[in-house]
């Protein structure tokens, strides 16, 4: 096999770490759906800590992604 | 076609070299930072020229983006933390001019980049600690140790934390430059399905042209979900440095 082919089955290994970001992402909104459907009066002060959890959550998503760009490019 | 990574190219506009290493051209990256800080001047200039009691419209933008990251410093630092909000004010709109300003068609987004973006959380990082040392003494050193937790789990709690805290500039900077960075990629990647479906259209009893217009459509949507995106990575950056500052000036 050529290099290049290895380089990108390696980027497509790399992106499988997004498997566990796309969990957590989900498990976020769900718990904050639910949240707020069982008290509404709640939404303004959870809103804020999901959006949190949610960028903090999805940078785990980004490392894999520079990895594989990382394997593409670097 | 060109390559979906072309477009973060840096070019050189005015070469200026001081010696062999030291190169301080100005490139297309610096020129859309001077733009961004230009517009955030001539905003504030303009909305805060004639000041009136009942404010007009561009002083209604000015005050409520005030108010926005001062609530914000207020919620989540305190009324200490105001000392800082001239930092953190600036620290949100150069980061949110950056992110809109690259979604202007053939500019540059100087965002998109690890080193501007590290540059940016280096400084919070270093801030944050100077502020922390500066305030705690020593003290600090406990930011490190949860309080109440049994000394016999400080070997593993410590490096730990240690892990936690050294990783934040590097999360803070990743997170914002690889955002910028994928959704540009990704508006590249679906307008390039735009042309070449396009160009099979004739030849696939009009199949491409169906195939290029569901392209054309998503674009359209994420370029919605990319304002969203630069707006809400702006706030991401700005609330991230608020809490840090947090743990720096009341420890948990």
């Amino acid at each position: 096999m050529e290099a290049m082919d290895l380089k990108a089955i390696g980027a497509g290994l790399a992106a499988i770490g997004m498997i566990g970001a796309g969990i957590g992402v989900g498990n976020i909104w769900a718990s904050l759906i639910a949240t707020v459907g069982r008290n509404p009066a709640a939404k303004s002060s959870v809103e804020l800590y999901g959006w949190i959890g949610f960028a903090v959550t999805e940078a785990i998503a980004l490392f894999a992604l520079v990895v594989a760009l990382i394997v593409l490019f670097g | 076609m060109a390559s979906p990574v072309e477009q973060f190219r840096i070019q050189e506009l005015v070469p200026l070299k001081l010696s062999e290493n030291i190169d301080i051209s100005l490139t297309n990256s610096a020129l859309m930072m001077v733009i961004g800080v230009f517009v955030a001047l001539l905003f504030f200039w303009i909305a805060t020229a004639r000041r009136t009691v009942v404010p007009g419209r561009l002083q209604s933008c000015a005050e409520i983006l005030y108010e926005f990251i001062a609530n914000m410093i207020r919620d989540n630092v305190g009324k200490e933390g105001m000392r800082y909000f001239p930092y953190v004010f600036t620290l949100f709109v150069f980061v949110f001019l950056g992110n809109f300003i690259g979604m202007v068609p053939y500019s540059f987004t100087y965002t998109s980049h690890i080193v501007v973006t590290g540059a940016l959380a280096l400084t919070v990082f270093a801030v944050v600690t100077v502020i922390g040392f500066a305030r705690h003494g020593a003290g600090y050193l406990r930011m490190f140790f949860p309080k109440g937790a049994p000394i016999a789990t400080a070997p593993i709690l410590i490096p730990i934390e240690l892990i936690s805290y050294l990783s934040r500039p590097f999360s803070l900077a990743v997170r914002l430059f690889a955002n910028m960075t994928v959704g540009h990629i990704m508006l590249k990647v679906l307008a390039g399905f735009v042309v070449s479906l396009g160009a099979l259209g004739a030849a696939s009893w009009g199949l491409g042209y169906l195939g290029a217009f569901a392209a054309f459509s998503m674009v359209a949507g994420i370029t919605v979900l990319e304002f969203f995106i630069a707006a809400l990575q702006a706030y991401v950056f700005t609330i991230l440095t608020c809490i840090y500052l947090n743990d720096a000036i009341n420890m948990h």
